[in-house]
């Protein structure tokens, strides 16, 4: 390998590199972070990527990882099927905050009730980022967007979702539950490696959301962006871990 | 046998889809074809139980049937459930100790006969076999399964209950054969209705 | 794995008890489902008998994620089924399509209840269009539509491989009836017939190293390109109408001579046949023909039967207000035989509803 070529992790897929997400998005940051995570765990032959549809659908074929993609909202059931079938494999299912916390919201909050032994990473960018942002159950109180353009009234629309939170609310304490961002990247791949870890050791359910941006959408130039995620975002969704029944030594 | 087609209707407890799977077996288990299903809706209990049986030597179609050879139905809510399934070559059941106006009996039926069931199980053997009594009279007059296959087949389902008390087994025995009595004696004695 | 059957056996039992059996003599490994009547007794069974035999079950939130647990078992190498009615069936669709558009050999037992919405939960003929063309696709599935307990078995047995073998999901379509009713049948070991149980294989969680032995595997459902997913959807198109001579199924009799043929499927046609046989004591030429594969259709075998026969009418009696009849209409275009019907949705048809109607048209 030249020495200029930048550090991909070995469980990255190279030949779908560059990605195909837009400048700025968060999403690579957090695949990086998975990857690195998958590496360093060692378990790029055994593990099972899952996505959903949504942005996250670009990353079908990002890692050199038996994928398989599905429908919105249902990643979650799929990674339980193979999980269920095949208990050695670790399935990792990603997913954007509509399909997790609205059209897939009830195989999320029952598939933690149920300490299904998966783990799903869920990035949390306020909006529909694919279908041209609309309004989220992440989206802030007076945010604009496509679907909210006078901002989100929380009179009419409710309150974001808080969904670290209230999965813990449901897990027993074998559940790992993390709130990362894409702007602490250490703590980022921390939080992956142990949700990873979690189902890696028996554990049960393991689930991450990530903060990250959507300039595209947001129609954000660079600062605005990285000040939206890290003041306005990390106001309403507070970062860190919830539930590590790993103790210490993981943290 | 030609095919012969039987309803039995009561409420629930009465033990009417009991005995159906019993008699249904028990063609069964002699070689014929039998084919039983129950009436099921949305209401777990409390509703007017159904149980559609038929019996014949060769291949049976329809799963259900809109006339039926024998329609038995053991309350008022039953008889009012059941009525529809009478033509003019059905014998219409009911027992006698309900008090059914004459308006609430089917339209046409070759005949319509009361048997003493309830009273009869209550009086002189004991409530808990009078679905046995009604699975007697259906064979005295049907003849769908003998009355010695009959015999067997409750041994066969209720024969663990037998073993612990055998004083159990003579009650279903006469149940059963009182039940028999009863519907030979009806239709022998039983008033054609030409309602 | 021990051996579900030994000795093949008669039995007299219910028709989703017989789908809980023939599923365990087809070697099924796992079991996904949600309540719905009239299919909850598969469930029952399956899940006091699936243990004696090491295999899975769960009960999952709804039928989508039923039918999604369905689908990653099977990439995952399992032979994995389902069974739904009604609504159930509705909403599995998303999934089915997902079965469809990965070639995911899934199986699903859908009995039949009352519609539209939740309609009744006892018996209908009403998810002929839904099973056999529902979802946003082209209707690439198997649909077979069991009369009796022994085809209940039987069509299980045979789906699991034909599902394993062509990659199409397979769909047993019964009904209320065939699941509450007992009638005889004889539960047997596929082997001992000699049919031969395909071995499931995963499509992804592979053996080997990736980069080293072997590569990623990325199953792919969405495509970037129109005419990306044109050419994905013609080569599924020309498998599917190559495989439709070794599929497709029926029943025929009587349709030499016949001034009528009678056209019914699944229960229904049990009626018809006594009917057939009750016209024909009273001199009136009537056959009978029953498409056993929905999908594909017979639609060769019935065109045969209408140009042998001579037949001026089909009377198309089904428990639904005419979905057979326009499946079957769109089947045979071109043909000129008159279509009269009995469209009875929702209720049981017996073989003097299908005599009389045969004399009122004839």
């Amino acid at each position: 390998m030249s020495a200029i070529a930048p550090a991909m992790p070995k469980s990255w897929y190279v030949p779908s590199k560059p990605h195909k997400f837009c400048p700025g998005c968060g999403h690579g940051i957090v695949l990086k972070a998975l990857g690195e995570a998958i590496d360093e765990l060692g378990i790029q032959d055994q593990a099972i990527f899952g996505c959903d549809i949504g942005c996250s659908l670009l990353s079908w074929d990002f890692f050199a990882v038996d994928s398989t993609q599905t429908h919105h909202g249902r990643t979650t059931p799929v990674m339980v099927g193979i999980k269920r079938s095949r208990p050695e494999l670790i399935c990792i299912g990603y997913m954007g905050d509509g399909g997790g916390y609205s059209i897939g919201s009830q195989h999320l909050l029952n598939s933690a009730v149920r300490n299904e032994k998966v783990t799903l990473i869920l990035v949390n960018n306020t909006n529909y980022g694919m279908t041209g942002g609309q309004m989220a159950p992440t989206t802030l109180p007076g945010q604009k967007t496509e679907t909210s353009p006078y901002g989100r009234d929380p009179e009419t629309t409710g309150y974001p979702t808080m969904g670290p939170e209230f999965i813990a609310a449901l897990t027993s304490d074998s559940a790992y539950i993390a709130r990362g961002t894409v702007s602490k990247y250490k703590q980022l791949k921390k939080y992956i490696r142990s949700a990873l870890q979690n189902q890696i050791s028996g554990n049960g359910f393991s689930f991450v959301e990530v903060l990250s941006t959507c300039p595209t959408n947001w129609r954000t130039n660079a600062q605005q962006t990285w000040n939206f995620l890290e003041d306005e975002m990390e106001k309403q969704f507070p970062v860190g871990e919830l539930k590590n029944p790993l103790g210490k030594g993981e943290k | 046998m030609s095919l012969v087609r039987i309803a039995l209707a009561g409420e629930g407890g009465q033990g009417v889809q009991a005995i159906a799977e019993i008699m249904a077996e028990a063609a069964y288990e002699n070689n014929q074809q039998a084919l039983y299903i129950p009436n099921f809706g949305l209401e777990q209990r409390g509703g007017v139980s159904i149980a559609f049986i038929q019996f014949s030597d060769s291949r049976i179609g329809a799963p259900k049937f809109q006339k039926a050879d024998i329609v038995v139905a053991l309350s008022e809510r039953a008889v009012a459930r059941t009525k529809d399934y009478s033509g003019p070559e059905t014998l219409f059941v009911y027992d006698s100790s309900f008090n059914i106006a004459p308006e609430d009996f089917p339209k046409v039926a070759r005949k319509i006969i009361g048997i003493p069931a309830i009273d009869t199980s209550n009086e002189v053997l004991h409530p808990r076999v009078f679905n046995i009594i009604i699975m007697g009279a259906v064979i005295g007059m049907s003849h769908v399964v003998s009355f010695e296959d009959a015999k067997k087949a409750l041994e066969h389902k209720l024969g663990y209950k037998f073993v612990q008390d055998p004083k159990l087994r003579e009650l279903n025995y006469r149940a059963l054969e009182m039940g028999k009595e009863m519907a030979e004696k009806a239709l022998q004695e039983g008033v054609a209705q030409s309602v | 794995m021990p051996k579900v059957i030994g000795e093949a056996k008669k039995s007299f039992m219910t028709g989703n008890e017989t789908a809980a059996w023939a599923c365990l003599a087809a070697g099924a490994d796992m079991m996904f489902g949600y309540p719905i009547t009239p299919q909850n007794e598969i469930m029952h069974y399956w899940t006091r008998l699936a243990p004696r035999y090491g295999r899975g079950f769960l009960q999952t939130e709804d039928e989508l994620s039923a039918g999604f647990t369905v689908c990653g078992a099977v990439q995952s190498g399992k032979k994995a089924f389902t069974a739904t009615a009604g609504p159930g069936n509705v909403l599995m669709q998303e999934p089915f399509g997902m079965a469809e558009a990965m070639r995911l050999p899934l199986l699903a037992i859908i009995q039949q209840r009352g519609g539209p919405s939740s309609g009744t939960v006892v018996y209908s003929q009403q998810e002929v269009t839904l099973t056999t063309f529902g979802g946003n696709g082209e209707g690439m599935r198997i649909v077979y539509s069991t009369a009796t307990h022994q085809e209940i078995y039987d069509y299980i047995i045979k789906g699991f491989n034909t599902a394993w073998q062509y990659r199409f999901p397979v769909f047993i379509l019964g009904d209320g009836y065939q699941a509450k009713m007992r009638e005889p049948l004889e539960i047997y070991d596929p082997e001992d017939r000699g049919i031969e149980m395909l071995k499931p294989y995963p499509l992804i969680g592979l053996e080997g190293e990736i980069g080293q032995s072997r590569e990623p595997q990325h199953l792919c459902n969405i495509y970037s390109l129109e005419e990306e997913l044109y050419e994905v959807v013609m080569k599924m198109a020309a498998e599917y109408e190559s495989l439709q001579d070794s599929l497709v199924e029926y029943d025929e009799k009587n349709c030499d001579d016949a001034d009528i043929i009678i056209l019914s499927h699944g229960v229904v046609s049990r009626a018809a046949e006594d009917a057939m046989k009750i016209l024909r004591t009273q001199g009136i030429k009537a056959g009978y023909f029953r498409p056993i594969t929905l999908r594909p259709y017979p639609q060769q075998q019935l065109r045969n039967a209408i140009a042998k026969s001579g037949a001026k009418i089909i009377l198309c009696a089904e428990s639904a207000y005419g979905q057979l009849d326009r499946l079957t209409k769109q089947e045979i275009y071109g043909e000129t035989i008159k279509m009269e019907n009995l469209f009875m949705p929702g209720v049981g048809i017996i073989d003097y509803d299908i005599v009389d109607k045969v004399k009122s048209v004839i």
